[in-house]
């Protein structure tokens, strides 16, 4: 997040896109919620009806897939009714001519036809956040999770620039991370790209750099992407993987084909706290400690540095991950990996990352601490881009963007388009949630949740098992009929392994961010007989 | 600024922010003046007037919902003010099952607090007409219980459920003696909209709300929630090398002390009896337990074929900062490539 979650509820608008934020950040749902009490205009953008629409001023049911034209369309009221903020402009962008010209492409009729949603709706929105400031901007997976996905956020940022709505308190672009400690791994470069602060691992500069730190040679090649490993082990130009807490059997995009993947694999180990579906498949299996049997830290998706505490021995013969991996290294004759605490880890760290630079597990004591912190007498960066943006030129870059339909549509023989999400109940995989009893009694299997005119159509009732076929697989579920899905459009999580939805989904990468687009993809519903 | 204001309590001169009410302001100085259906999350209600006071001049106010004023002076304590405090309290308790020490919250009790205060007297309390109200216990959340004998009608649940959390899964229902708190059509809970949050157990100033299970823990380490990118700042009460409750961590900006269901409620996982512990080693296509050593050497033995770009790292989005620092250096510094990526777009 560019800003801090503290800020949420003290914004005069909030636009919340592609995040059913109730459901899968819900303390900061109640931020928003605890907004809308005090007055602030609620813009919600989701195709299906979530639980922000019931205090949202206003709900814009897009169709699945045309989020570009739904902000491009939005932007182009901006523009045209002159309500940008010019003084914002002026002073910290750049490239608003080229912009202008791309937004010709948007006209309303255009947008309209395209997103499904009235003219006089998107101005209404338009108007809204342009005219209510500081106007937070909060998205997720639903805006990632396509094959523009990096387009999408371009056109949130446009947004957020045209009304100056970034550097200020309350305002900004607002991803909210999934998982825990999603920022802290891609802060630590466990990425193919760059080391740990994000430094490019093709720098020359950079790679020597920790060449010296850690006493070795190392590689100029950026590495392959997760999906890209999966398709170089099918081609055995992978052979070994050392998976850590992940569970790609289920979590990936066309999943019959990630495990297929990983069964050509000559060595597989898998570092976890249960034998997962993926650790199945795996030669060794190493057992991980629980967070609450470790000490280290979590960063929140407001770059917030967090203390993780023992609480607790670890279970049997299980260990921290960072002790496993260390021991593994040493067995390889690595050097540097004698580390007795994770707080020295954590020295480490901050010597070789500039926005970690003044962290340190006693600064940590006191509370957490937001990235940037470059010294040890730094407070903490709750609020980003205050004075320049992080391009060359030191301003922010209007981006000219283009319409693009999803990568797969619906058709006459896959009618339906699949759109993926998350329980309140469950989390990924379930690997932890389907191991809490109340938590399975609360919400126990998958649901394919669609539209009660659709399902009359095909006959099927509430409750019904069905068949959700698509061109790469086939899953059933559970048939939920409500009018939260707009007709056309059908619903499942992907959290429980008897109905592995992503066999189904696309693996449609955004060809920047190489994300699948999990949120559109074409099937068919079939009921089934019993 | 906040504008600051000066008044007094009970002859102690006192500054408190404009705005604030007496009781906070009382509150925040350390005084203690009796109150139930008070809590700062929740706007003011005034439901259970124990928080009485008197105002110089002014005559009887309930303290909850009178903001502070330059110069008022305040008696916490006088034989009018004692007297519609005592009736309160005393009706409260005259409907509420009295049994202490089998109660989850005992110790831990508003009504015990205000009890202990005023002074009831056992000998009293057994002469009051007793209101039995025999009510069905609802347990049908797996996570907590509702045991509407002891509740106390601060409707402070009511306000958790509505004003923070907007969800408005109970309210008052029926008038006078019957009053009740119900959720719509009187289901049971797990049948409302309710989202098993606990946020309504947290605050329920009496044992109407509890946990189940509960279990006063030996200690509590302060840490982060396990599930999602909000990284809620909790409580991790510990007992016998198990998780017995957890409460979120009002000092943390991240949530202030709010928790959803997942981080108040999920930890069973820590210790089902499906967690990993030990190596395991594929041996004829089956598991076989294995030690430390044996493992890693095998993993070792079979790595050193393999460096360089035919090895791949899936890091996690679930582990530690530290974890995935180790985990890169691994792969970049012993095997020597860059192919390292987690599921950061999942
Ligand atoms: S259940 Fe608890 S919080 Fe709710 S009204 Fe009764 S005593 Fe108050
Ligand atoms: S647990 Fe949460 S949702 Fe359920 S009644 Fe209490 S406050 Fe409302
Ligand atoms: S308590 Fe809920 S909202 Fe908070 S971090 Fe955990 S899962 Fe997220």
């Amino acid at each position: 997040m560019t800003n801090s979650i503290n800020e949420i509820e003290d914004a005069a608008c909030i636009l919340s896109i592609g995040s059913n934020t109730t459901v899968t950040h819900p303390v900061i749902g109640l931020r928003v919620k605890k907004a809308a009490r005090n007055g602030a205009k609620l813009i919600v953008a989701n195709p299906r009806r979530i639980e922000l629409c019931s205090v949202a001023d206003v709900w814009l049911r897009h169709r699945p897939g045309t989020d570009v034209a739904l902000l491009m369309g939005m932007a182009r009221v901006i523009m045209d009714e002159g309500l940008v903020d010019s003084s914002f402009i002026e002073e910290r962008c750049e490239n608003l001519d080229a912009f202008k010209e791309s937004l010709k492409a948007f006209d309303p009729d255009f947008v309209e036809q395209v997103t499904g949603v009235p003219q006089g709706k998107i101005a209404e929105a338009a108007r809204m956040l342009a005219g209510n400031s500081p106007a937070s901007i909060l998205y997720c997976m639903g805006i990632t999770q396509h094959s523009h996905g990096t387009d999408n956020v371009l056109a949130l940022a446009n947004l957020a620039m045209l009304t100056g709505n970034i550097g200020k308190p309350s305002s900004g672009v607002n991803p909210l991370r999934g998982q825990n400690n999603v920022q802290g791994a891609c802060d630590m470069g466990a990425l193919p790209n760059v080391y740990p602060g994000y430094q490019k691992v093709d720098s020359a500069e950079i790679r020597e750099k920790f060449e010296a730190a850690w006493g070795c040679s190392l590689s100029s090649t950026p590495g392959l992407t997760l999906t890209e490993i999966l398709g170089a082990a099918l081609e055995k130009r992978v052979k070994a993987l050392y998976v850590v807490g992940e569970n790609p059997v289920l979590s990936e995009a066309d999943a019959s084909h990630a495990k297929e993947a990983l069964e050509a694999l000559d060595f597989l180990v898998v570092q976890d706290i249960f034998l997962t579906e993926t650790a199945m498949l795996a030669d060794v299996v190493l057992p991980a400690a629980t967070f609450a049997e470790k000490d280290g830290t979590f960063t929140n998706t407001e770059r917030r540095i967090q203390r993780v505490r023992k609480a607790l021995e670890p279970r049997g013969n299980s260990r921290p991950d960072w002790w496993i991996t260390c021991e593994i290294a040493k067995k390889l004759g690595g050097k540097g990996f004698d580390y007795g605490h994770p707080a020295e880890i954590m020295g480490e760290i901050s010597s070789l990352t500039p926005s970690y630079q003044g962290i340190s597990y006693e600064r940590l004591e006191a509370g957490g601490l937001q990235w940037p912190c470059p010294s040890p007498e730094h407070p903490g960066t709750p609020v980003l881009h205050t004075e320049r943006f992080l391009t060359a030129s030191g301003k922010g870059r209007l981006m000219p963007l283009e319409y693009k339909p999803p990568a797969e549509c619906a058709d006459e023989e896959y009618p339906f388009v699949l759109t993926t999400g998350r329980s309140l109940y469950h989390y990924h995989t379930s690997t932890m949630t389907g191991r809490v009893e109340g938590l399975n009694m609360l919400r126990d299997r998958e649901l394919l949740e669609m539209n009660p005119t659709d399902a009359a159509a095909l006959g099927i009732a509430n409750g019904d098992r069905v068949q959700v076929k698509s061109r790469r697989g086939l899953v059933t579920a559970d048939a939920k009929l409500t009018k939260d899905s707009p007709p056309g459009v059908v619903f499942m999580t992907f959290h429980f392994a008897d109905s592995p939805t992503n066999v189904v989904t696309s693996p449609a990468l955004d060809p920047v961010a190489k994300t699948p687009e999990l949120k559109v993809c074409a099937v068919q519903v079939q009921k089934l007989k019993g | 600024m906040l504008d600051e204001i000066k008044f007094a309590i009970d002859g102690t001169q006192i500054k408190a922010n404009k705005g604030d009410t007496i009781l906070k302001a009382a509150l925040k100085h350390g005084i203690y003046i009796p109150h139930l259906c008070d809590h700062p999350d929740l706007e003011p209600f005034g439901g259970c007037r124990l928080c009485m006071v008197e105002i110089k001049g002014k005559g009887l106010s309930i303290s909850c919902k009178v903001p502070v004023e330059e110069g008022l002076e305040i008696i916490t304590e006088s034989p009018e003010v004692n007297k519609v405090r005592r009736i309160a309290a005393e009706l409260l308790i005259a409907s509420h099952h009295v049994d202490c020490l089998e109660c989850a919250r005992n110790t831990d009790c508003k009504l015990q607090d205000v009890a202990s205060y005023i002074g009831i007297e056992e000998g009293r309390l057994k002469r009051l007409k007793r209101v039995i109200k025999d009510l069905p216990i609802d347990d049908s959340n797996p996570f907590f219980i509702r045991d509407l004998n002891k509740c106390v009608l601060c409707g402070i649940c009511i306000r958790t459920c509505g004003e923070i959390l907007n969800v408005g899964a109970i309210d008052f229902a029926f008038r006078g003696t019957g009053t009740l708190v119900a959720t719509v059509g009187g289901k049971p809970i797990l049948q409302s909209r309710c989202v098993s949050c606990g946020e309504c157990v947290a605050r329920c100033p009496v044992g109407a709300l509890v946990p189940k299970n509960a279990e006063r823990p030996t200690r509590e380490v302060s840490t982060v929630c396990t599930y999602c990118g909000v990284g809620c700042g909790i409580k991790l009460g510990v007992r016998g090398g198990r998780i017995v409750r957890v409460r979120g961590d009002v000092n943390s900006p991240a949530n202030r002390g709010n928790l959803c269901v997942k981080g108040r409620f999920g930890y069973d996982f820590v210790n089902h009896p499906d967690r990993l512990t030990s190596p395991l080693i594929k041996r004829n296509g089956a598991f076989v337990e294995a030690t430390f050593e044996e493992a890693l050497d095998l993993v070792a033995s079979k790595l050193t074929d393999y460096k360089g770009d035919q090895f791949a790292t899936f890091a996690s989005a679930r582990i530690t900062t530290e974890d995935n620092y180790v985990v890169q250096k691994f792969t970049r510094a012993v095997m020597g490539t860059n192919n390292l990526d987690h599921c950061a777009r999942l």
